[in-house]
């Protein structure tokens, strides 16, 4: 099928761009950033279609299996990060780290089922693209946060430690990363919240509840608190740097267990991430 | 046809390392009432071109001569009458480069090869502004001008295609470069000077210059510390006021004569709360050290004491001279290619280049035209003869002046023919234009963007 065509293409090209983002990490030459964004941009254009097409087909958009919703974060986290080149603070080697996520998110998105299932009619809803799109933008924020926060730490520890070698040459200032969590947190943590009212809302309309306490939910409460508390701190106390890198990846971790570990072993309302 | 002996390039100098200061500081010739181009260009009639480059760590004098051995002896001799030295004092100080060890020379010297601290680029404004002065006095010509376009190109070269001024090299500027590491942009910070020193205000000075844009000075001697914050327009604090002004500042440079700490953890860590846990960069240049070690472990803290920054610029002199290899290699590449315009630069070369030229562009043409048309050997014959002579009628013009202009407009003639048939095939752009190769007059265009 032509979709999946196109969401192989993403995936060679996303790819190649990785190696590109790890030549440049190497080499600092400025033509292997170049490239490598290039290539980036044009597998972004290629999954865009995928996504487009399997829209069609669908008459809803994708978001609806684990397939799809993978596939879809893949895409969003890319976005974010062109949309970090364009607005952000200058960090030249984020592409070297935050591709690896993008592809992990690929794999796993091409080893699950793609085929297209009609679904179920009480999941038939407007809300659910609403819901599912918005919760996963999100995500793509929160996993750009991590990234962000895992270089942060180690570039504090190559000063910490006064190691003033390659990779601190190659690590941007510890303020730009920083900077980069705290947009992140920004435009994260108010994507979050409407993701959960809105499936709250659409909950409502499918089952009469707001709240169910499937593990699902349970855990995206968790999610929400840690960035809660994150940007409070943030905002009221001025935590920066060290904590704030620290919190994101503890974000990171509960999201694995929110997104995979829940989506696909754990029974319950979002039945999106079974396997069959 | 060419009679008598070639032009050559010299250059006789001496610098930080072959003289010792008294020696070099005679040979900048300060202390004479005429500018050293006026005296060399009135006494010294052997050097068709010269030119002289004074720093403090070295003094060329590059000629272009006929005669090398009269040369130099003449030029001695001068140096003995303005520098009031005896020759036994300075000659053995002095290196003397001819031809392509000069001009290779030169290169080395304009990308800061040659410097005390390798790869300092102060040295190319020197080289430009010799050369500017140079064109003032009328003094150089058309190898001379050539040379020094070259040598700005190629020094231009070994700055952007290696990394050979990219790392920081003096305590105070790592010091900047650790900063920049850290904030970011230092456009808006504050600093603070915590005691004075010379390489303190000198990293303050390097600070500012970097975008910092407000300057705190604490002292024991609050005197000193209103005399130095008057200097940075900034404020004044003294010592027992630290904490306060540790508030306010991201990056700190202590410089004090005290025996014990000045800045302790327990100092530091209630006011963590306070700066909202903005981060703190300490530059700790006092010996015995003035910030407690363990100020460091502190969250969004991070201490640099001088140790610290020397191994920075230990292994940035390290990464300096790998790049430096490199550079000799850019140099050496150039250093070929102004050779090959040196040895072309001559009547029969270019007269021979000219007919070459002409010759293959007939021949193409013919191949071109003589395909299309279905003719005869003797219509053939015709066109061929039509055409050498044609050639042959146009180039008679170009080759009598040629001969004639080199006896007596010498090399200005030959670079003149040379890049009106474009000889050299380059491309546009990659030289000195015309104007600039044809003398001082036309020269002076470009010194205007060096004021």
């Amino acid at each position: 099928m032509i979709e999946e065509f196109f969401f192989k293409l993403a995936f060679i090209l996303y790819l190649i761009s990785t190696v590109g983002f790890f030549i440049y990490f190497y080499s600092l030459k400025p033509e292997a950033l170049k490239g490598a964004r290039l290539v980036l941009l044009g597998g972004f254009f290629c999954h865009t279609l995928n996504i487009v097409l399997r829209l069609k087909i669908l008459k809803a958009p994708p978001v609806a299996s684990f397939h799809e919703s993978s596939s879809f974060l893949a895409w969003a986290v890319v976005g974010v990060y062109f949309f970090f080149v364009y607005r952000g603070p200058k960090v030249y080697t984020l592409g070297t780290f935050l591709l690896p996520l993008v592809l992990l998110l690929m794999i796993a998105s091409a080893i699950s089922p793609s085929e297209i299932t009609p679904l179920p009619p009480v999941l038939q809803s407007l809300w659910l693209p609403i819901h599912a799109i918005i919760s996963l933008f999100s995500y793509a924020f929160f996993l750009t946060a991590a990234v962000a926060g895992f270089m942060y730490l180690l570039q504090e520890r190559q000063v910490k430690h006064k190691h003033l070698g390659g990779i601190f040459r190659r690590l941007p200032p510890l303020e730009s990363l920083d900077r980069i969590n705290e947009l992140s947190l920004k435009y994260g943590f108010p994507l979050l919240t409407l993701g959960i009212i809105t499936g709250a809302l659409w909950a409502e309309k499918a089952w009469g509840t707001y709240w169910s306490w499937d593990p699902k939910e349970t855990w995206s409460l968790i999610l929400w608190f840690i960035y809660a508390a994150l940007l409070h701190e943030r905002l009221i106390v001025g935590w920066r740097g060290r904590r704030a890198a620290m919190m994101a990846l503890l974000g990171f971790f509960v999201w694995i267990i929110s997104f995979f570990v829940v989506n696909l072993f754990l029974p319950g309302l979002h039945s999106y991430g079974k396997w069959s | 046809m060419e009679n008598g002996p070639k032009e050559k390039i010299l250059i006789l100098g001496l610098n930080h390392r072959t003289a010792p200061v008294e020696v070099r500081e005679c040979f900048a010739l300060k202390n004479v009432s005429e500018h050293p181009l006026a005296i060399l260009k009135r006494e010294l009639p052997e050097a068709e071109e010269v030119l002289f480059l004074s720093t403090c760590n070295r003094v060329e004098f590059i000629l272009v001569s006929k005669t090398s051995d009269q040369t130099l002896k003449s030029l001695k001799e001068i140096l003995v009458r303005t520098t009031g030295l005896e020759v036994a004092r300075f000659e053995d100080h002095l290196y003397f480069y001819e031809n392509r060890d000069a001009v290779r020379h030169l290169f080395r010297v304009a990308s800061g090869l040659d410097s005390l601290v390798l790869g300092e680029p102060q040295i190319l404004g020197q080289v430009k502004e010799a050369y500017r002065e140079a064109v003032e006095y009328r003094t150089t010509g058309p190898i001379l001008n050539r040379l020094l376009h070259k040598t700005f190109s190629v020094a231009k070269r070994v700055r952007t295609e290696t990394g050979i001024g990219s790392h920081a090299v003096s305590v105070s500027y790592a010091a900047v470069e650790l900063a920049k590491k850290i904030f970011g942009s230092l456009k808006g910070r504050t600093a603070l000077l915590v005691g004075a020193g010379e390489m303190a205000e000198l990293a303050a000075q390097h600070l500012i210059s970097a975008g910092v844009s407000r300057m705190l000075v604490a002292n024991r001697t609050l005197s000193r510390a209103i005399e130095l914050a008057e200097r940075f327009r900034g404020k004044a604090y003294g010592l027992e006021e630290l904490p306060e002004c540790l508030l306010e500042t991201d990056i700190v440079i202590t410089s004090t004569g005290a025996p014990g700490y000045v800045i302790t953890r327990d100092m530091v860590k209630p006011l963590l709360r306070k700066r909202r846990l903005r981060p703190l960069f300490f530059i700790d240049i006092a010996v015995p050290r003035d910030v407690e070690p363990a100020v460091n472990e502190l969250e969004n803290i991070y201490v640099f004491d001088i140790d610290d920054l020397k191994q920075v610029v230990e292994e940035n002199l390290g990464r300096r001279k790998q790049e430096a290899l490199r550079a000799e290699k850019i140099v050496e590449e150039e250093v070929l290619k102004f050779e090959r315009w040196l040895r072309e630069l001559a009547v029969y070369p270019t007269i021979k280049a000219l007919r070459e030229k002409a010759e293959a562009i007939r021949r193409r043409e013919l191949e071109k035209t003589l395909g299309r048309l279905d003719l005869s050997p003797e219509e053939k014959e015709a066109i061929e003869t039509l055409t050498e002579s044609l050639i042959q009628k146009l180039l008679h013009d170009p080759i009598s002046y040629l001969k004639s202009g080199y006896h007596r407009e010498g090399r200005e003639a030959i670079v003149t023919v040379r890049r009106i048939f474009n000889l050299d095939q380059e491309e546009p752009g990659s030289s000195p234009t015309f104007e600039e190769l044809s003398g001082a007059e036309e020269a002076t265009e470009i010194p205007k963007k060096w004021h």
